[in-house]
C-alpha cells in the first residue's frame, strides 16, 4: 500500500513539476519587439481599447470571464461560434482622434500547442476607414505571453487582479517574420498586400471582468510606391 | 519507497508530457460543408442569414431603434455614410456555421463599396469585395479578394441576394439574405 501510495504522490509531483517547468520556461517567453519597428517603410497604426465595454459591440458565447456588451446582444452559443468573439469597434490613429470601424473575429485555434507555449487564436479583422478606404486583416495571434505574465499572475493574486505595465506583439503569423497579412479593399488601400502587427499594452486585468485597462494598437506598413524614373546613366 | 516515488516523478511527466501533446487543448465544433457539383459549372456553396433573427449590429447612424439595444454608434460625420453589421451566418441545413461582417459605405477616396467578411471558425475567413450597384434581378456579385486556411488558395465569386419569406409561417422570418459562394483552387483557374 505505501509502495502505491509514493508512486501517485510521486505522479502528482512529477506532473506539477512538468506544469511548472513549462510555466516558467524561458524558452517559450514571447517576442515583445514588433518586426515592423524596423521598417523603413511608412506605417500606420490603428488603437483601439481591448476593453470590452468600450467596445460599440463586444459578443461570444456568454459564458466567458468578459461579458457580452451591450447586454442585449446576441452571444454566439452555437456549437460552431461558441469559441469566437467577434467585437466591433471604433480605430483611433496616433493623435487619438476616430478613422475607422474596425471589426474583429478571434477564435480559439486547433493549432494550439500548450507544450510548445503556443495559445494560438485566429483571427482577422475588417477595417473601414472613410477617405482612406478598406483593410482585410489575417492573423495568427500567441497569447501564451498575455496568459503567462497577466491571466496567471491575476488569478494567483489574492486580490484576484492584476496591475503593472506589459507590451507585446500577439500577432505570430502568418507571414515569416512573425507578421499579419493585411489585404486592401478599396480607397487608397486597393490591392495592397503588405504585413501589419497587432500588439496590446495591458496595465490592469480582473478574474472577475477580464482586461480592465488594455489597449491594443495594429500596425499596418505601407510599401514604398516603386518610383518611375529612370536613373541617370 | 524512495525508488517508487522517483519513478513516481518519471511517470507523472510522461503521462503529463503525453497528455499536452495528445490531447487537442481547442476542438472547433464543424458542420458538414454543403458543396454542389454542377455540371460543367464549378462547384458552388450556399450560406445565409435569417433576418432579423441572425442579426448581431446594426451599426449606422441615427438609427431610431438601434441594435443591440444600447449601442451607441460614433457621431463623427466621417462615418455618416457608413453603415456596417454583424450576422450569423447559416450553411444549407439551416445551422450556424459562422459570424459575418457586412460594410456598405461611400466616401471621394473608395466611392460607394460593399464588402463582406465571413468568418468559419473551422474552416478560415473570405474577405469578399461585390459591386457596389446591384444587378437589374435583384442580385449583387462580387469576388473572393483574400481569404485564410481553407479559403486562401481558392478564386472565384460570390453572389448576394434578399429572398423574402413566402411561407406565412408564424415564427418565419421576413426573410434572408442568401450568399452563393463558387470558389475554385487558384492553381485550376490559372490552368
Amino acid at each position: 500500500m505505501k509502495y502505491l501510495i509514493s508512486l501517485v504522490v510521486g505522479m502528482v509531483v512529477g506532473a506539477a513539476a512538468f506544469l511548472a517547468l513549462l510555466y516558467y520556461n524561458p524558452m517559450t517567453s514571447q517576442n515583445k519587439l514588433s518586426p515592423l519597428s524596423v521598417s523603413n517603410n511608412e506605417v500606420i497604426t490603428y488603437n483601439y481599447s481591448a476593453v470590452a465595454t468600450d467596445a460599440l459591440v463586444f459578443t461570444n458565447d456568454g459564458k466567458s470571464t468578459v461579458a457580452p456588451y451591450p447586454s442585449k446582444v446576441q452571444q454566439l452559443w452555437e456549437p460552431t461560434v461558441r469559441l469566437t468573439d467577434t467585437m466591433a469597434t471604433v480605430l483611433r490613429d496616433s493623435r487619438n482622434q476616430p478613422v475607422a470601424i474596425g471589426i474583429k473575429f478571434s477564435s480559439r485555434s486547433e493549432s494550439t500547442r500548450i507544450l510548445n507555449g503556443e495559445a494560438i487564436i485566429d483571427s482577422a479583422w475588417h477595417i473601414y476607414a472613410p477617405g482612406q478606404g478598406s483593410l482585410f486583416v489575417e492573423q495568427r495571434e500567441n497569447h501564451w505571453g498575455y496568459l503567462r505574465e497577466i491571466v496567471v499572475p491575476a488569478y494567483r493574486s489574492s486580490g484576484d487582479s492584476w496591475r503593472g505595465n506589459w507590451n507585446g506583439a500577439i500577432t505570430s503569423g502568418p507571414g515569416a517574420l512573425g507578421t499579419a497579412r493585411v489585404f486592401g479593399g478599396s480607397g487608397e488601400f486597393a490591392d495592397l498586400e503588405t504585413d501589419g502587427v497587432e500588439s496590446l499594452s495591458a496595465k490592469a486585468y480582473s478574474v472577475k471582468h477580464g482586461p480592465v485597462a488594455v489597449d491594443g494598437t495594429l500596425a499596418v506598413e505601407l510599401p514604398a510606391p516603386i518610383s518611375d524614373a529612370t536613373p541617370d546613366p | 519507497m524512495f525508488k517508487t516515488f522517483i519513478v513516481g516523478i518519471l511517470l507523472g511527466v510522461a503521462v503529463a508530457a503525453a497528455a499536452l501533446h495528445y490531447f487537442p487543448a481547442v476542438n472547433q465544433s464543424r458542420e458538414q460543408s454543403l458543396i454542389i457539383v454542377h455540371p460543367n459549372r464549378g462547384n458552388t456553396e450556399t450560406f445565409h442569414v435569417n433576418i432579423p433573427m441572425d442579426r448581431v449590429m446594426t451599426g449606422a447612424p441615427s438609427q431610431k431603434e438601434p441594435l443591440p439595444v444600447g449601442l451607441e454608434w460614433p457621431v463623427d460625420p466621417r462615418f455618416a455614410d457608413t453603415r456596417a453589421e454583424l450576422f450569423k451566418i447559416r450553411n444549407g441545413k439551416d445551422a450556424v456555421v459562422g459570424v459575418a461582417s457586412r460594410i456598405a459605405a461611400n466616401d471621394v477616396s473608395s466611392g460607394e463599396i460593399v464588402e463582406w467578411v465571413l468568418h468559419l471558425p473551422a474552416r478560415g475567413s473570405a474577405y469578399v469585395i461585390m459591386q457596389a450597384e446591384p444587378l437589374e434581378d435583384g442580385y449583387r456579385t462580387g469576388n473572393l479578394a483574400a481569404g485564410t486556411r481553407e479559403f486562401s488558395p481558392l478564386v472565384g465569386r460570390v453572389s448576394e441576394q434578399w429572398v423574402a419569406d413566402t411561407s406565412g409561417a408564424e415564427d418565419a422570418p421576413v426573410g434572408r439574405i442568401e450568399l452563393t459562394t463558387a470558389f475554385v483552387a487558384r492553381k485550376v483557374e490559372e490552368e
